[in-house]
């Protein structure tokens, strides 16, 4: 493995990004933590794309990694949204808290 | 040159990366992802995709991580959990394996294959990837902005109800 960057580095970098990101909804308790590490493993992907289009020396990669960006900020939206009305509504942000279906 | 950015840059935002599944309060989270964004718009611009690095800094790190700045100061302290060393049990055991063994799966899946080619970096100026946009990739184009319209009522809708319920 030399140091100049190949392809494989930056798998291997999208890979670990993605793993910290998944590592962190499944473990953290804290909702806008969990929507962050989501923010995380979509940036992953991305780099993923971005790189798949650099070596096939094709755009659409970059593309398709642009229409990610515009869709995570609409979810973000969404998402932010409900998390500040289940925060008003249970006084919490701890999922562990947030057992009830009913509202 | 680029060796050294790609290094540092890939360290930086792992490293970032890392210290938000350890940190307490989510405003340090929130930081720490920012500059694990930045050292990603370096990647994308020595991977020569220029639009994509300039959108995802201006989306990413401007729009998006401001928007969830303002929730976490809306809610205060409260946003405020215990963090993952303090609760950690069996339950958080199993899925740090699990997590771990996604993380081997996907080392596996790059390094199986046949060695990927070098690059051949395509240049992403906004003229190169403009042409395709809107002509391949039109209609997917003209339904993201319906996904936006509707993100917007969705978004607006969610705050009027909370409006009715006070």
């Amino acid at each position: 493995m030399t140091l100049t960057p190949s392809p494989e580095h930056y798998l291997v970098l999208a890979g670990i990004l993605f793993s910290i990101g998944l590592f962190g909804i499944l473990l953290r308790r804290n909702i806008l933590i969990i929507l962050l590490c989501l923010e995380l493993m979509f940036n992953a992907a991305n780099l993923v794309l971005v790189t798949a289009s650099s070596v096939h020396g094709q755009m659409d990669g970059q593309i398709v990694a642009f229409f990610v960006i515009v869709i995570a900020a609409v979810e973000v939206t969404i998402g932010l949204a409900i998390a500040v009305l289940l925060f008003k509504e249970k006084n919490t942000v701890d999922t562990e808290k947030i057992t009830s279906l009913k509202g | 040159m680029e060796t050294f950015f790609f290094w540092l840059t890939s360290t930086i935002s792992v490293v970032s990366a890392a210290s938000i599944l350890f940190v307490a309060r989510p405003t340090r989270a929130l930081l720490a992802l920012l500059l694990s964004m930045l050292c990603l718009t370096v990647l994308y611009t020595l991977l020569h995709a220029y639009f994509v690095a300039i959108v995802h800094l201006i989306v990413y790190a401007g729009a998006v991580l401001v928007l969830f700045l303002f929730v976490i100061m809306l809610q205060g302290l409260g946003a405020t959990t215990l963090s993952i060393t303090k609760r950690f049990n069996r339950t958080h055991l199993i899925l740090t394996v699990l997590a771990g063994g996604v993380f081997a799966g996907l080392l596996t899946a790059i390094f199986s294959q046949a060695h990927l080619p070098i690059f051949k970096n395509p240049e992403g100026t906004v003229e190169n990837l403009g042409r395709i946009l809107f002509s391949n990739y039109l209609l997917p184009f003209e339904m993201i902005s319906v996904l936006v319209l509707l993100g917007i009522f969705a978004a607006m809708t969610l705050a009027k109800n909370e409006k009715a319920a006070a």
